[in-house]
């Protein structure tokens, strides 16, 4: 039986914005900060996520880079993305991670696979090419299978297009 | 005496579980016959009353196996069971010639007429002969003997023996079925190995839904699946056997396997491996387990699917740009383009008798099921929808299944994906129901041989 850290962290996380305003509003993803309505109370108790955790990368470094329909190439702005990964893997060195790579729901299953690798393997080259050790960075593919969001809309499509950086095991 | 009954090869392969006599009678002259390479066929009205039973314990199979005889011959969409309700009388059993006169104003052009007995040692016995109600003619006649338990396959059998004795092509009621079950929103789906008839009876699921699994397809012998598993979240062929629900892992390759299929004669296994963005195709000898690689181009070659002599394959590649369809030797030699419609070209399937290759096309927005011959012309389409993909060929080559999804809204519902069949024609397109939703359908290559 194994729970892993990102679901711990999250869990304290959820328990201290409860405790601190007793009013749980439902938003646990962004900051901790919290504003009942009557008594205003400066919560101090969640400083925020555990360096170099998976909860770290996702609020203060940004875990996801996005691609154009069928496309595999890094836009500026993935660019920048990767290099605060490479950053962030340089400070926390103990750290292996996995680049997950998917595709919206708009293509064939076998070649979505081959997509979501090739989104992966991009992510990664650009990952290595900035000094990280090779041996740190995994890539895993899963087509169309894991949709970020639900929905036939564009925003999802282009919500699901993406590599995504997780914190190996 | 000629019953036209070409089947050698199921006679002798079932023969240890199920005993076939071919009844005899009057020499053969029905002219009755559906032409089935024409696209929507007026169903040939046939009667298929309740089998007469030999004593008690005969009597719980009656209704049961006339049912699923006529809902087989229903489904295919070349026959119209006539409502039992109309019926005039029931027949009194094999031995005697039926009274036309009771199912001429019915309009009724075959009957069907069966018996079922339960043999001393609790073996069950079902015998049948088909009518040409006008001519007054015996078309054909079969006795089988099995276990009680093989009841629906008794009926499976017997429906496409009166298929194929009025198409002039092989039936495909005793076939199966295996497919991704899927359940659950699409963020967090579960997908399940499942196995069930071709009617959707005898299911069962093959795997939890705790791993990931994809693209199940059958083994010559249908002992074995070859199929996508994620197991430890990483994406790799393996061998399932249905019998014993083992796996194995297929190769010692560094990174993800993917879109397996047998070869057709079961000993090579033709797969996708991607490896630093770029996918190439590989065959692996199951004997040896050495590997040859087929492709090597940096693009994504995948779907590989064997011509039933085993000398060709056809795969797809966007290495000209966009998804398209090649054919190359079975050893990798003379790849060479075949599809050059607008639109990309994927999930390419050979069909068993040869003549064609069925694909997924993608299309101004729109995806097809359609099928083209193997060097690119007589492109058809059968099918569109928001999402229609992966089809696979009944043994006869005369029938497709394929997954269907709608649009799912901004919470994923509407979007569970669907099993449906559709003839070759273009007409007669069915759901085939399952317990939850269904994706990657794979027909099995034939009877089950044992």
């Amino acid at each position: 039986m194994r729970i892993s850290i990102p679901v711990l962290v999250a869990a304290a996380f959820v328990l201290a914005a409860c405790s601190s305003t007793g009013d749980n509003s439902g938003d646990t993803g962004s900051t901790g900060q919290s504003t009942s309505s009557g008594n205003t109370q400066v919560a101090t108790a969640p400083a925020g996520p555990k360096p170099g955790s998976q909860m770290d990368l996702t609020i203060n470094v940004g875990d996801r880079v996005l691609f154009a329909f069928d496309s595999s190439s890094l836009s500026a702005e993935s660019r920048t993305t990767i290099e605060r990964w490479a950053a962030w893997l340089k400070t926390y060195p103990a750290n292996s991670v996995i680049i997950e790579g998917h595709t919206d729901e708009r293509g064939t299953r076998e070649y979505n696979l081959a997509l979501g690798e090739r989104r992966a393997d991009s992510a990664r080259d650009y990952l290595v090419s900035l000094g990280v050790n090779t041996n740190r960075v995994k890539v895993v593919s899963f087509g169309k299978e894991r949709p970020a969001i639900a929905g036939s809309n564009e925003n999802a499509w282009g919500q699901n297009r993406r590599a995504a950086l997780v914190l190996a095991k | 005496m000629n019953f036209e009954l070409k089947r050698p090869r199921l006679f002798s392969a079932v023969l240890a579980a199920l005993a076939i006599t071919v009844l005899i009678s009057a020499p053969v002259r029905a002219e009755i016959t559906v032409d089935i390479t024409k696209g929507n066929v007026e169903p040939l009205p046939i009667a298929v009353p309740d089998f007469v039973a030999g004593g008690e314990a005969a009597r719980r199979f009656s209704a049961d196996i006339a049912s699923v005889v006529a809902a087989d011959l229903e489904r295919s969409g070349l026959f119209k069971p006539i409502d039992k309700r109309a019926f005039i009388a029931q027949p009194d059993g094999l031995a005697v010639t039926p009274r036309f006169n009771n199912w001429k104003p019915l309009n009724a052009q075959a009957l069907v007429v069966g018996e079922i007995g339960i043999e001393p040692n609790g073996a069950l016995r079902v015998s049948f002969r088909l009518w040409d109600v006008f001519s007054e003619d015996q078309m054909t006649g079969l006795s089988l003997t099995t276990t009680q338990a093989n009841w629906r396959r008794v009926a499976h059998i017997i429906a496409d023996t009166i298929y194929e004795r009025v198409t002039g092509e092989v039936g495909y009621f005793d076939t199966r079925i295996v497919y991704i079950a899927e359940s659950g929103p699409p963020e967090k789906r579960i997908k399940r190995l499942s196995i069930m008839d071709q009617d959707g009876a005898n299911h069962r699921f093959l795997t939890d839904g705790q791993t990931l699994v994809l693209t199940p397809r059958f083994s010559p012998a249908q002992q074995e699946i070859t199929y996508l598993a994620y197991f430890n979240n990483q994406p790799r062929v393996y061998l399932f056997n249905i019998d014993t629900g083992e796996q194995e892992l297929l190769g010692d390759f560094p990174g993800m396997t993917f879109a397996p299929r047998f070869s057709p004669d079961g000993n090579s296994v033709v797969m996708s491996f991607a490896e630093n963005g770029n996918s190439d195709i590989y065959a692996m000898d199951l004997r040896t387990r050495r590997v040859r690689q087929l492709t090597n181009s940096a693009s994504i070659d995948t779907g590989p699917s064997y011509a039933p002599d085993g000398r060709q394959v056809v795969f797809e590649s966007d290495r000209g740009g966009s998804q398209q369809l090649y054919v190359m030797g079975s050893d990798g030699s003379g790849q060479k383009r075949i599809s050059f419609g607008d639109g990309r070209y994927a999930t390419p399937v050979w069909s068993p008798r040869g003549d064609l290759i069925a694909f997924t096309k993608i299309f101004r927005g729109d995806f097809h099921i359609g099928i083209m011959r193997p060097d690119g012309s007589g492109e058809r389409l059968l099918t569109r929808g928001f999402l229609v993909e992966g089809p696979t060929w009944a043994p006869n080559g005369r029938v497709l299944m394929y997954f269907r999804q709608e649009r799912s809204d901004e919470r994923g519902r509407g979007g569970t994906p669907r099993l449906f069949s559709i003839d070759l024609t273009g007409f007669n397109e069915r759901e085939i129901g399952t317990p939850v939703g269904g994706s990657d359908p794979a027909w099995s290559p034939g009877p089950l041989k044992q």
